[in-house]
């Protein structure tokens, strides 16, 4: 069982939502990226998202451009990034990692050879913003064949058979995206979303997270009465950009939002 | 010369936009039904006589088609060698080919009934030309423009506001052309009810770049026609440049078939190719994907897209369309680049020699013309 299916399976048994941070890796310099993992893990989060920068980044609004832009000006590659969750790794075998980014990257690198190194590094599965299921012919056995799982976006607009399409492609979890925007975006319905969720899981048994637009403990609570997991990330990268010239404070007070939004999905009856 | 022995060039894209390896649908999910919806549109209105009717009126009535061919004796006779004709779309309705596509595309998105139109633009002829068009069709129209071109094409900004348009400065990344078209992806995927994007190029996800290449395809099929007519032949050899490569596969497209004619695209080679500050994906760049498609990239060893150089902002693109990437690999088209210098050169002559005064990127075409010229 991959290390994603380990952990829905075990929070279902404890009655427990997933809580999923998203942070850009090499933001605000490489050096801090794990020591905010650890601190992220310890506040409560289960599966960890770790953007790899892009020059690019077309579908994110404009906190996490920014992050990337941080990250470039070190020079932050995959490359990079692999070697960063294998640091992970040396103090953590359990919390799920999945690398968020755009597809140029790994272009470069190779489909065969990035899935086998990033298995390697302890990376556990790939969320590839521009790659919907119908580009995704070659990149996807690459990824299932070393063992990663390939998550992949349905939108408010994904509609019909579309929503099967993804759904036979997509393993570990899929990623609902709450509204129409990029990340960061305001205005959350849930009632909207849960109608949506409903849907989704007429075509899957996979977990469903959702994510843009949840800002806070009380956001974050909502949408857990509705999904599996809760995706946080403009959020916690805003306070990353606050925090960008006093790097050492800012593992602390990612943890201490996380920690808050923890307890207020835990508390849902 | 042509060295594919393709019996077509007319089979392309397939069905997903793909040119070969080239093209397709690289885009986030939230903007796939978008992308769906303007696919079975354009494919309904290709086909539909009253919309091509109405395009058809406007090219002649409002844009001012058929441009003319211009022989260019003199600086034929200087050159020395082949003849050298000219297709003047510098003289269309805001003075370039962009016009074209926007008048298409702004006819589709009445027809979709979209009431808000969004455009990128680098040197500001695309923004211009949707700016008129919007004003034209009563649509609230939004300009992105990286805030470098702002300030190195002002005299376009001011026409855009003229024109009633919101131009809107793009201060991320290199603040150029490649930060506006992501700015308006980024627009067009949270106003996708309302709002028509009208890309102007002949790159970004399908169907943009067939799209695009289809209304201005108009150039060659006239070119065809008036070479015909003119000089009593087909040309030997075409030349056109190519920043995202809407004029020149417009000019291409009708005579990929025509295996005697030689194909040349011109590409921003800026301070020169070796020295790395250029705008040449095809010359000097590598596959990847960039803005939808897979095309050629201006990249790092990293896959992250690189700063571009050239003297005209309306070449200053890292990527370039599909279809051109594909004609490169099949080898139906040549690919070379010329500097900044040579570009200055060939405006200051076809100037003084010609009594016209041509865009800084239809320079580099002109360039290569003038080397290519004395050899045939």
């Amino acid at each position: 069982m991959s290390r994603i299916a380990a952990k829905f399976e075990s929070l279902r048994a404890q009655g427990r939502k997933a809580l999923i941070p998203y942070v850009t890796a090499g933001d605000p310099n490489p050096d801090v990226t794990v020591p905010i993992m650890h601190a992220m893990v310890e506040a409560g989060a289960d599966i960890i998202e770790l953007g790899v920068p892009f020059s690019d980044p077309m579908a994110d609004g404009p906190v996490i451009q920014r992050a990337s832009e941080r990250a470039l000006a070190h020079h932050t590659s995959l490359r990079d990034v692999l070697e960063m969750v294998r640091a992970f790794r040396v103090n953590n075998q359990e919390t799920p990692v999945v690398l968020m980014g755009y597809l140029n990257p790994i272009e470069v690198i190779g489909y065969e050879t990035f899935a086998a190194a990033a298995a390697q590094a302890g990376v556990d599965a790939a969320l590839t913003v521009d790659i919907p299921p119908e580009e995704a012919g070659e990149l996807l056995p690459a990824l299932n064949g070393h063992g990663l799982d390939a998550i992949f976006l349905i939108a408010p607009t994904t509609i019909g058979s579309r929503i099967e399409t993804i759904c036979k492609a997509a393993s570990g979890f899929v990623y609902y995206v709450s509204l129409k925007g990029v990340t960061g975006a305001s205005h959350l319905d849930v009632a909207g979303v849960e109608q949506k969720l409903n849907e989704i899981r007429s075509s899957t048994d996979l977990p469903i997270g959702v994510g843009f637009g949840i800002k806070d403990a009380a956001t974050a609570a909502a949408v857990s009465k509705v999904a599996d997991a809760v995706v946080v990330g403009s959020a916690l990268v805003s306070q990353v950009e606050a925090l960008a010239d006093t790097p050492d404070a800012i593992a602390p007070a990612l943890a201490e939002l996380l920690a808050g939004m923890r307890q207020a999905m835990d508390a849902n009856p | 010369m042509p060295t594919s022995n393709r019996e077509t060039y007319f089979d392309q894209p397939d069905g997903r936009g793909h040119f070969g390896p080239y093209g397709g649908v690289f885009v986030a999910e939230t903007l796939m039904e978008a992308l769906k919806e303007l696919r079975l549109n354009y494919e309904k209105y290709l086909q539909d006589e009253a919309f091509l009717a109405e395009l058809d009126a406007d090219l002649a009535h409002y844009v001012g088609r058929p441009s003319p061919v211009y022989h260019a004796e003199r600086w034929s006779r200087e050159l020395g060698g082949a003849q050298i004709y000219l297709k003047r779309e510098d003289l269309n309705h805001t003075g370039a080919h962009k016009v074209n596509n926007t008048i298409g595309q702004a006819l589709l998105a009445k027809r979709m009934g979209k009431t808000r139109i969004i455009a990128e633009t680098g040197a500001g002829q695309h923004g211009v030309a949707t700016a008129t068009v919007a004003a034209r069709l009563g649509l609230e129209c939004v300009v992105y423009m990286g805030a470098v071109d702002i300030v190195r094409q002002e005299a376009n900004v001011y026409r855009m506001r003229l024109l009633g348009a919101e131009v809107r400065a793009v201060e991320s990344g290199s603040k150029t052309l490649k930060d506006a078209l992501n700015e308006a992806m980024r627009d067009w995927v949270t106003n996708i009810d309302d709002t028509f994007y009208i890309i102007g190029t002949v790159a970004g996800p399908h169907p943009y770049p067939a799209m695009v290449r289809d209304f201005q395809a108009i150039i060659g099929r006239e070119a065809r026609q008036q070479m015909q007519q003119q000089a009593g032949c087909l040309p030997d050899a075409l030349v056109a440049c190519v920043g995202g490569g809407s004029n020149a596969i417009g000019l291409f497209y009708p005579f990929l078939d025509d295996k005697s004619v030689a194909i040349y695209g011109v590409e921003a080679a800026g301070d020169g190719l070796d020295t790395g500050h250029h705008a040449a994906p095809l010359c000097a760049g590598r596959p990847g994907v960039l803005h939808g498609n897979r095309t050629y990239l201006m990249e790092d060893s990293d896959g992250q897209i690189i700063e571009t150089h050239s003297i005209s902002a309306g070449l200053d693109y890292p990527g370039v369309g599909p279809e051109h990437a594909w004609l490169k690999d099949c080898g139906r088209a040549q690919y070379v680049a010329v500097t900044d210098n040579e570009a200055l050169a060939a405006f200051h002559a076809l100037t003084r020699i010609e009594g016209i005064i041509p865009a800084l990127e239809s320079s580099h075409a002109l360039a290569y013309a003038a080397k290519l010229a004395p050899t045939m």
